[in-house]
């Protein structure tokens, strides 16, 4: 489309940039709701219990810890090894 | 969902270029209908999981019934994720 225009304009340029974090923010959200969702919800009913939303909320921290964890590890590995394309193509 | 699509892109082509507000409008109208989207697809699959057991011949009451309550409580759980994710961030930023 009209790419060039689009890019040179700072006022455009600095809504993409916001609209794009707030939107990988709802990805993540979906996607952990369906996850938690898996872990955490028995049958529906007529409330979200206390023991159920606890679940919820613990559910995402961990699962944000979990990400940051491999993360670190991935990289404490590269660090250590060389590089990932080196040990992941031996 | 063409209707978005095609309205942009004959905005773009068609002679007078679109102005950033307009543009902005248009790309806010759009994320709204995708982010609706994803959330009806998800809801629906994890609702159908739930709800019917083995389908039958009709929606039955019990699973209307079943259906509405999993709706209720998808929504609860994706606004206790959105809340607790979003005071996540909010710790990890003071901590920087």
């Amino acid at each position: 489309m009209d790419g060039q225009g689009a890019t040179s304009d700072p006022q455009l340029q600095h809504f993409i940039e916001i609209e794009s974090q707030k939107q990988r923010f709802q990805q993540l959200v979906h996607q952990m709701t369906e996850v938690c969702w898996e872990k955490c919800m028995d049958k529906p009913g007529p409330k979200l219990d206390s023991k159920t939303e606890m679940c919820f909320v613990n559910c995402v921290e961990r699962f944000i810890d979990t990400s940051q964890f491999i993360l670190n590890r991935l990289e404490q590995t590269q660090r250590s090894r060389g590089g990932f394309s080196e040990s992941m193509s031996d | 969902m063409d209707g978005f699509g095609s309205d942009f892109s004959a905005g773009g082509a068609g002679g007078g270029k679109m102005d950033t507000g307009t543009i902005m409008e248009q790309v806010k109208v759009q994320i709204a209908v995708a982010n609706a989207q994803e959330l009806l697809q998800r809801m629906t699959d994890k609702c159908f999981k739930k709800c019917i057991g083995k389908p039958g011949s009709t929606l039955d009451n019990s699973e209307q019934k079943c259906i509405a309550m999993c709706m209720d409580r998808y929504m609860d759980a994706w606004n206790t994720v959105s809340r607790t994710y979003n005071s996540r961030l909010q710790r990890e930023r003071a901590r920087m």
